[in-house]
């Protein structure tokens, strides 16, 4: 059976499936993290004494990081506006590059990680950690997740342009608004968790 | 985005992608400069989350084009907003909680 409204928008909202579906996902991702930020509050809030991110964390790291992440955000806009102006290798390029940031950002993420745990540092030191590498590892499991699409999309899952411009495109602006989302918490993340 | 796209619209969108991009390399730049001025807490954490919410706001409206976006988007996302922020704002009252031991 075939999904209906993948190219064609829905008469009654005027979208995709695809399109109100990742936005309602991200809205329940919004919270999910919300309710993190929420409990940092707390901790924090409620500590006698609260340790600052730069005591445990390297901010040159995390900035660089910072970088990764915005700059893989435009090369998977810029792989998007590459299908819409039908020049499917630049996709590949754009979309390729996008998964080598993310790639990039883990990279920097396991020294960090080892360095923490080279140094006795292990989320039941304390509440600090505890919660910085609840954040930190759920962002970390969102990059993994959206390099995963990503990867489907820019290798088997690309067989679709051939038979389906559109729909193919609309799929690689869905797996971008994750991708975007992605970014956008870890924007919150870094000054919240490394400079505050 | 709308799902209608012509190519001078394309050109604006690249156009706009570059200076977003620009702008949040440059903010990135700000919020690290500003943790070394060494402010105190409560202006380092207010001038922190002001650029993080600029920069947020740009990759939202730009990048996953939500200033272009169909009504029924802004306004689900405005309301999920809403929720967000009044999940922030109850822990932080229990800073101001007087009441108990």
């Amino acid at each position: 059976m075939e999904i209906p409204y993948t190219v064609e928008p829905r008469p009654d909202t005027g979208l995709t499936s695809g399109k109100i579906g990742i936005w309602l996902f991200l809205a329940s991702e919004v919270m999910l993290f919300g309710a993190l930020f929420a409990t940092y509050i707390l901790l924090r809030v409620g500590a006698v004494e609260w340790p600052h991110g730069a005591h445990y964390l390297n901010i040159p790291l995390a900035t660089l990081n910072t970088i990764f992440l915005i700059s893989s955000s435009v090369t998977m806009v810029m792989a998007w506006y590459s299908l819409k102006t039908d020049a499917f290798g630049k996709f590949r390029l754009y979309l390729g590059a996008t998964i080598l940031f993310g790639f990039a950002f883990l990279v920097v993420k396991y020294f960090e990680y080892s360095a923490k745990f080279h140094h006795g540092y292990y989320p039941k030191t304390n509440t600090f950690l505890a919660i910085y590498f609840t954040m930190t590892g759920l962002h970390m499991l969102h990059v993994i997740g959206g390099m995963a699409v990503n990867a489907y999309l820019w290798g088997p899952g690309s067989k679709l342009w051939k038979t389906d411009k559109e729909h193919f495109a609309n799929r690689v602006e869905n797996s971008g608004l994750f991708w975007h989302f992605v970014d956008l918490v870890w924007i919150f993340l870094f000054p919240v968790l490394y400079l505050l | 985005m709308s799902d209608a796209h012509s190519a001078e619209d394309l050109k604006k969108h690249v156009r706009a992608y570059i200076l977003v991009f620009v702008s949040l390399m440059v903010l990135t730049v700000v919020t690290v400069a500003v943790y070394y001025v060494h402010l105190p807490v409560p202006a380092a954490i207010g001038v922190a989350l002001l650029i993080a919410s600029v920069k947020g706001s740009l990759v939202a409206c730009y990048f996953m084009h939500l200033i272009s976006e169909k009504k029924l988007i802004l306004w689900v996302m405005l309301l999920t907003v809403a929720f967000f922020v009044v999940l922030l704002l109850v822990p932080t009252f229990t800073a101001v909680d007087k009441i108990g031991p």
